[in-house]
């Protein structure tokens, strides 16, 4: 009893204590996996049997116009969403947090309700909307202005907007939330100072608001290109199953996903993933050294 | 510095648990969404799964009737049903690992290819399915095993390919599409459709999300672009060629619409069919079930037919899709097993269930010809059609008209392209045919190298 508690009181085991949780749950779900990943990347792997193949894997993928197409769509699909997802939610912040605004916390709830439904209900009703139908929701629209019916799921710039809209309608409430929780943190003397320096609103916005929420962008940047990197469930429910016509929605996950789950070639997917971690490691690297992040603090 | 450790620990569990709460909420844990358990509690236990609730209740009537029947062999099923992908992914991830299948299994045909490799933890069915397999149709069986002919499978069903044709409707317009024997008729009767209906009903759909047609296309050709079980794929058939270069034709003179969605056998095809948009379709005789629960209001509307052919003499009938029922190497009583499971699914008593509930036609080609068994007036099916769908079925057997496409490694790869692909190009964007098959056939010899 005694020796417990003196470990658990001793200044240099207690951190150890505190920190092993982490440290384990690091370990086997993050460090096992990866490395296992890399290893399987190189293996084929048929009902647990295994045979190392090299570099087979890696060859093929380039080979692969799948993939290809996979990897392209991603990146556009990363691009695009980080196109629309950083300015408007940081514009509807500002609005949020604007003395104007009434109700806000009405506001913000309503903007975050999408993100608490499930991906599944939303992309079937997506893919119902969408529907290259008569009765759908869009072709009515349509036919009220007096135009044909699209099949809207079956061409990329159309898809893409179901595509794109559902992404908007579910994660711009939280991504406004990152940045009103940001812009909560500026200091309210900063735009007192700028008021009596006769400063406009739009230069507020852009001289203090912006640099200062700096932090914020660069987070909700990190997590939007993996998030736009790794979109494989909002696909693979607006077009229920992972075919979608002339692979317009294959996304790299979902690549891995057809290939390791569906067509039972783990070691080929793994290979799929290993490409996926690289290049968000790179854009990521890319990104973080651009705007400064491994610099040190200036005191 | 408490205050500091308590930060830390806070915000280490967080990102402990932040993983799994974003793979839970993702994923979605595969629940089953059914689970009984039929048989006394004392009898040898086995767990099986299903994709289909309908599958599961069959087998659940079956356990009931081995165990009056068999009290010396008493047996006890908890049987799950899964949703379609949830279930194989399941079964796929449980043999991988080595632990977790369950004794009993159905797949899909299209996923059995994942299963015949040389090292899948199945276990072999041919002794237990010898008694059956004269009468059965033996390309049924063979789609269900691995490549040195060992059975690992049972089948459900044939599936033949048939002609589903909307007679009150095609009536109404005075046109007679019984005497449409080839592809010329049938083309023929198209136009006279289209102009008795000011262009309003199309003759057929045209499918960009499935492969049917091809399918009967090469059956009648004989041809087979898997290559069958030992030969090389290759997607640039005649057939294939002649079925699709029909069909754009249909598209461009306005006899057929592509099929809303991709194929009939979706929400939006059935509207097609019930609200008369379409006047016939060929689809495997299991689409009869479709009628039953998803268009009731099409009583005594449709008729069944062959499919017409090229040119006379040709096989005009495939089977198409199916499941079949496989016993994993994890099941600790594998005779047993796969003896009350090719009793359920292929003795008389068995079969007499899965036509007169489920539908299907059956695999034991000898009941085709059972009056008793096959126009059984009280089987719902029997009185739905226009005619008596076993009689089509025998005409089908007294032609030997029911050709074979394998279904192997290279299946799902091909049917994918084809689906996403090749059907699109070449019906959506107007490809060219040669062209398109000619670009399929590359990526398929870059994915078998």
């Amino acid at each position: 009893m005694s020796k417990v508690k003196k470990l658990l009181f001793s200044q240099k085991v207690a951190p150890f204590v505190f920190v092993l949780p982490f440290v384990l749950s690091l370990l086997i779900f993050w460090a096992y996996p990866l490395i296992s990943g890399v290893i399987m990347s190189f293996q084929d792997i048929n009902f647990g049997n295994r045979t190392f193949v090299g570099l087979d894997h890696y060859q093929k993928l380039f080979k692969d116009k799948f993939f290809i197409t996979a990897v392209l769509n991603s990146v556009e699909y990363m691009f695009l969403t980080l196109v629309l997802m950083i300015p408007i939610p940081l514009l509807l912040a500002v609005l949020m947090e604007s003395r104007l605004t009434k109700a806000k916390g009405v506001w913000k709830v309503i903007m975050y309700i999408p993100a608490l439904t499930s991906v599944v209900i939303s992309g079937m009703l997506f893919r119902m909307m969408f529907s290259e139908a008569d009765g759908s929701q869009m072709n009515q629209l349509l036919a009220f202005f007096n135009q044909a019916p699209i099949a809207w799921l079956k061409t990329k710039w159309t898809a893409w907007i179901a595509l794109l809209l559902l992404c908007m309608w579910r994660w711009t409430g939280v991504n406004m939330l990152y940045f009103v929780s940001g812009l909560k943190a500026i200091d309210t003397s900063l735009y007192e100072s700028a008021d009596i320096d006769g400063a406009t609103a739009w230069q507020k916005f852009r001289y203090v608001t912006l640099p200062l929420i700096k932090p914020t962008t660069i987070y909700v940047i990190t997590i939007s290109v993996y998030a736009g990197l790794a979109m494989f469930l909002e696909s693979f429910m607006l077009w229920n199953g992972n075919s979608s016509p002339k692979n317009i929605g294959l996304t790299i996950v979902g690549y891995l996903y057809k290939r390791g789950i569906e067509k039972n070639d783990l070691g080929y997917a793994c290979a799929v993933g290993m490409v996926l971690m690289v290049i968000a490691l790179i854009i990521n690297i890319v990104q973080l050294v651009a705007t400064g992040t491994f610099k040190k603090e200036e005191s | 510095m408490k205050k500091r450790w308590l930060s830390i620990m806070m915000a280490a569990a967080m990102a402990a648990t932040m993983p799994a709460a974003v793979m839970a909420e993702e994923e979605g844990e595969a629940e089953a969404t059914a689970v009984t358990t039929v048989g006394p509690e004392d009898g040898t236990h086995f767990e099986m799964w299903s994709f289909v609730d309908a599958h599961n209740e069959f087998y659940g009537k079956m356990v009931e009737l081995w165990n009056e029947q068999n009290p010396d062999k008493q047996i006890n099923v908890t049987f799950s049903t899964y949703p379609y992908g949830d279930m194989h992914n399941k079964l796929m991830m449980s043999l991988q690992a080595g632990s977790g299948a369950p004794d009993m299994c159905d797949v899909e045909i299209g996923q059995f290819p994942n299963y015949t490799g040389d090292d899948c933890p199945l276990y072999p069915l041919t002794d237990a399915l010898a008694p059956y397999e004269a009468d059965c149709v033996t390309s049924r069986l063979d789609v269900y095993s691995k490549g040195d002919g060992t059975r690992i499978g049972v089948p459900t069903h044939v599936g033949a390919s048939v002609m589903y044709w909307n007679a009150e409707l095609l009536e109404s317009y005075g046109l007679d599409y019984k005497s449409v024997k080839t592809w010329d008729d049938y083309t023929a009767l198209g136009e006279a459709l289209k102009e008795a209906s000011n262009g309003e009903v199309y003759l057929t759909s045209v499918d960009t999300g499935g492969v049917d047609w091809m399918w009967i296309a090469m059956a009648e050709y004989g041809e087979d672009w898997t290559g069958g079980p030992d030969g090389e794929p290759n997607v640039e058939l005649d057939s294939v060629k002649k079925m699709m270069t029909m069909q754009k034709q249909w598209l461009d003179d306005g006899i057929a619409m592509i099929s809303t969605d991709g194929h009939v056998d979706l929400e939006a095809g059935f509207k097609n069919v019930s609200e008369g948009k379409i006047a016939s379709f060929p689809k495997a005789m299991w689409y009869m079930s479709r009628f039953m629960n998803y268009m009731p209001e099409m009583e005594g509307k449709y008729d069944i037919t062959t499919i017409p052919v090229f040119e006379e003499g040709q096989k005009n009938s495939v089977g198409i899709g199916g499941t079949g029922t496989v016993i994993t190497q994890q099941c600790e009583a594998p005779e047993l097993a796969a003896e009350w499971l090719t009793w359920a699914k292929l003795s008389k008593e068995g079969e007499s269930y899965i036509w007169s509930v489920l539908g299907f036609d059956v695999c034991n080609s000898a009941l085709w010809f059972d009056e008793d068994f096959a126009f059984d007036e009280s089987n719902p099916y029997n009185t739905f059609f226009r005619c008596k769908p076993y009689e089509v079925l025998q005409e089908l057997a007294n032609n030997d008209a029911i050709g074979t496409v394998y279904t192997t490694s290279v299946s799902p790869t091909l049917n994918d392209y084809m689906c996403t692909t090749t059907l699109n190009e070449v019906f959506e964007d107007g490809m060219d045919i040669d062209e398109a098959l000619a670009e399929a056939q590359e990526y398929l010899e870059m994915e078998l190298m």
